[in-house]
This record gives structure tokens, sequence and C-alpha cells, in this order.
């Protein structure tokens, strides 16, 4: 009898795991589990502290170019421009990975910092090549990511230069590449041409890089391609991250529901 | 407080650390993990409580799962090795193995391999199925199983002479 009540129970729990839109009653953002990765990753963090250094300087390069070609900024001292209205519409968090996963179907990442530190559910993870994931559950001092590399993860994207929007999903085969669907035959695709994430997805800002063109499948009964994306990032490799809050989420999300409600 | 129970819960906490640790760590070509905890369940004393082990058994699975956001997945095949073991211990020690009260690992021998392997094969083919959840990739779950089995047979074997030469 115990070992059918809790044979049903677990079974109860992988099945609700599997749901689309349901988190785990039990996760890795919690303080015991919290605490374990981040001592471990403290250890393994040395191993690639070059790589990681190299790709921040790079991205630090990569910015000052584009804050001195901008009319943003107008000195050296980065003094904003009084002329310029800038909206705050994205708040961005600095924290790292303690815990990466990518052999899996469901790949979750737990992450350092959480409630405490302004953390919610659903803000989007990305680092200087690209998009990571979404965050899922949140504890007071870690949270969990559901990665990109996970087979229920949706993420609004397009090809860039263009308006053609469809969406990047994981077939849960190969870490380096995720598949973007619903694009229209219509489409001029080469290989090569860069995905980034769409303008309609309230996790993300517009245009941020997810990956390169690498084959496109046409199927004969739909008018859509599938395409598989080479991702910018090494899944496999990733250290530090950044955390986009969007800050009219709430807004977005009150009005869509009193819109549905109207109906 | 008796010793057995020391030593379970000695072996319960650190069979899990060891597992997060270092073996959720493994990766052999991309996909190969091994889950030699589950040593814990075969070596539960067998003269004790049934329940406890099917009990202790969850907790063990499922605190692993809270640690890999797996849902139940671990929780799942860890209670059915608890549920099942009686079964693989007559199947490989013979039907006379609660007389002898042996120590099942005195000595590596084909009864304890076979009583090892069958268990081992049996929970990761329950855990891989309820992981991956997709009959599409039968293939990869069955390959899975087959190739992480033989890693974890392998650690396995490795704790148990470590333990064994430890005592000595």
């Amino acid at each position: 009898m115990l070992f059918l009540l809790l044979l049903v129970i677990s079974l109860y729990m992988t099945i609700q795991s599997h749901a689309f839109h349901k988190s785990q009653f039990v996760n890795s953002a919690n303080v015991v589990s919290g605490t374990i990765y981040e001592e471990t990753n403290n250890l393994k963090e040395y191993l690639h502290l070059k790589s990681e250094n190299e790709m921040l300087a790079k991205e630090n390069a990569r910015l000052k170019q584009t804050l001195y070609n901008s009319e943003i900024i107008i000195d050296s001292a980065f003094k904003v421009n009084p002329q310029l209205r800038i909206a705050t519409d994205y708040n961005v968090f600095q924290t790292k990975i303690i815990r990466n996963n990518y052999n899996k179907k469901e790949n979750y990442l737990t992450i350092k910092g959480g409630a405490k530190n302004g953390f919610t559910k659903d803000m989007g993870v990305i680092n200087s090549r690209g998009v990571i994931g979404i965050v899922e559950n949140v504890s007071n001092h870690y949270a969990t990511v559901q990665s990109i590399l996970n087979s229920k993860t949706r993420i609004d994207a397009k090809v860039s230069n263009s308006n053609h929007f469809g969406t990047i999903v994981w077939d849960g085969k190969n870490a380096g590449f995720v598949q973007l669907i619903d694009i229209p035959k219509l489409a001029k695709l080469h290989k090569g041409d860069s995905i980034v994430t769409g303008g309609e997805s309230t996790i993300f800002p517009e245009n941020i890089p997810i990956g390169v063109v690498d084959k496109v499948y046409a199927s004969k009964t739909s008018n859509f391609y599938t395409i598989s994306v080479r991702l910018f990032n090494d899944m496999t490799n990733i250290g530090s991250i950044y955390l986009i809050e969007n800050v009219n989420l709430q807004e977005i999300k009150q009005l869509e529901e009193a819109t549905l409600n109207d109906e | 407080m008796n010793s057995t129970l020391i030593i379970n819960i000695f072996r319960f906490v650190s069979l899990l650390l060891l597992q997060v640790v270092l073996f959720d760590n493994i990766d052999l070509f991309g996909f190969v993990t091994p889950y030699p905890y589950i040593l814990f369940i075969l070596l539960y004393p067998l003269n004790s409580n049934r329940s406890g082990l099917i009990l202790a058994s969850f907790f063990l699975g499922l605190i692993l799962d809270g640690f890999n956001n797996s849902g139940g997945v671990q929780a799942a095949a860890c209670v059915s090795l608890a549920y099942f073991r009686e079964s693989f211990l007559k199947f490989s020690f013979g039907i006379s193995y609660e007389y002898h009260m042996m120590k099942i690992t005195d000595k590596i021998s084909t009864e304890l391999l076979t009583y090892l392997g069958i268990s081992i094969l049996f929970h990761h083919l329950i855990f891989y199925s309820l992981e991956i959840f997709n009959l599409q990739f039968t293939l990869e779950i069955l390959l899975r199983t087959v190739l992480s089995s033989a890693l974890t047979l392998i650690f396995i074997i490795i704790l148990i002479f470590l333990t064994k030469t430890a005592k000595k």
C-alpha cells in the first residue's frame, strides 16, 4: 500500500514537471541545494576564469564602441545627453550560474541570487553572446532558470532585419542547435542569417541574438519552414549572466487580462 | 540509536552528496551519467522493515529530484527498486538468502554482480523512461539505460571495494 501511494505521488509529480507552464514542487532553488552548488561552483569556476575573462573583455570593448558612437553619451565620462529622454523599460541584473545542465530533454540551470536581489519568475536570462533562458522558480537566495535547451521552452524570435516572426523550440537532440518554427515560406532565408528575439516577447527586449540559420527544412504539408539554428552560446560552458526585468510587465499583463475579460 | 541506523543515515547523506557533487557532473559522450547513489537501497539491511526502506528510498529519490529539477522521476524509480529488491535478491542469491543472513558484499561473486546488475538496469530503465517521457526517443532511452547502468555498476563496485578495504 505504502509503495503504491508513494509511486502514485512520484508519478504525479513527474507528469506535472513534464506539463507546460507547471513548475516542479521540489526544485533546486532552495538553501540546501543552492549552497552545495555554490560551493562546488566556487571550486570549478577557476577552470574557466581565462575564457570567462576574455569573453567579458570582448563584451566591454563592444559596448564601449557602441557608447562612443552613440548620441546618448556626450563625453568620455559617459555623461548622458540631457536633450534625450531615455525610457527605462528594462532593468538589468548581473549574476552567475552555479549549476549548469544540458544533457537532458528538460534542462534547468541554478543561479545565485533570488527574491532578495529582486529576481522574479519570468525574467529573461542572457549573456553577451545571446539568450540563455527564462527564470522559473525563485527562493530567497537562489533561482532556477528554464534553459533554452528545454523541450518546454518557447521563445518569440525573428529573422534579423526582417519582420518574419516565429518561435524558438528545442527538439532535445543537440545542445548546439535549436529550431525556429512558424516562419512562413514567403520569407527569404540564407544560411548564416542571424536569428534574434522578436518584438512580441514580454520577457526579452527586441533584437537579442540567439543564433544563425544553419539548415532550412521545408515541409510539403505546411506553409512554414522549420529552421535549424546554431546557437551563438556554447551552452555547455556558461558562467556570468544577466537577468532582464521588463518594468512594464505588470501593466502589460493587467491590460491583457482586462481585454480577455471584456470579451 | 543502534549502529545499523547510524550507518544507514551516514550512507544516505554521503551517497547523496557524492551523487550531487561528483557523479552528476560526469557526462560521458555527452549523455551518460552514473547514479551510484542507489547503493543505499541495494545495501539496506536484509532483515529490517520493508516500509522503512520504501519510505527512505522515496525521500532519497525526491531529494535528488530537487537537486536536478526533475519532478518525481528519481523518487518513482527508487520506490520501485525498493519494492522489488526482495525479488531481485531471491533471483540472484536463491531462496535461502534470508536464512543465511550473510553480508551481501562479503565477496564480489557472480551472485552479487547479478543482483547489482539487475537492480541497476531496473532502476535506470524506469528513470530514463520517465525522464525522457517520449516514445519518439525509445532507442535513446534504451541506449542511455544500458550505458549508464554499466557506468553505475563500475562505480558501485569501486565504492564497495573502497569501503571494504577501509574497514580492514
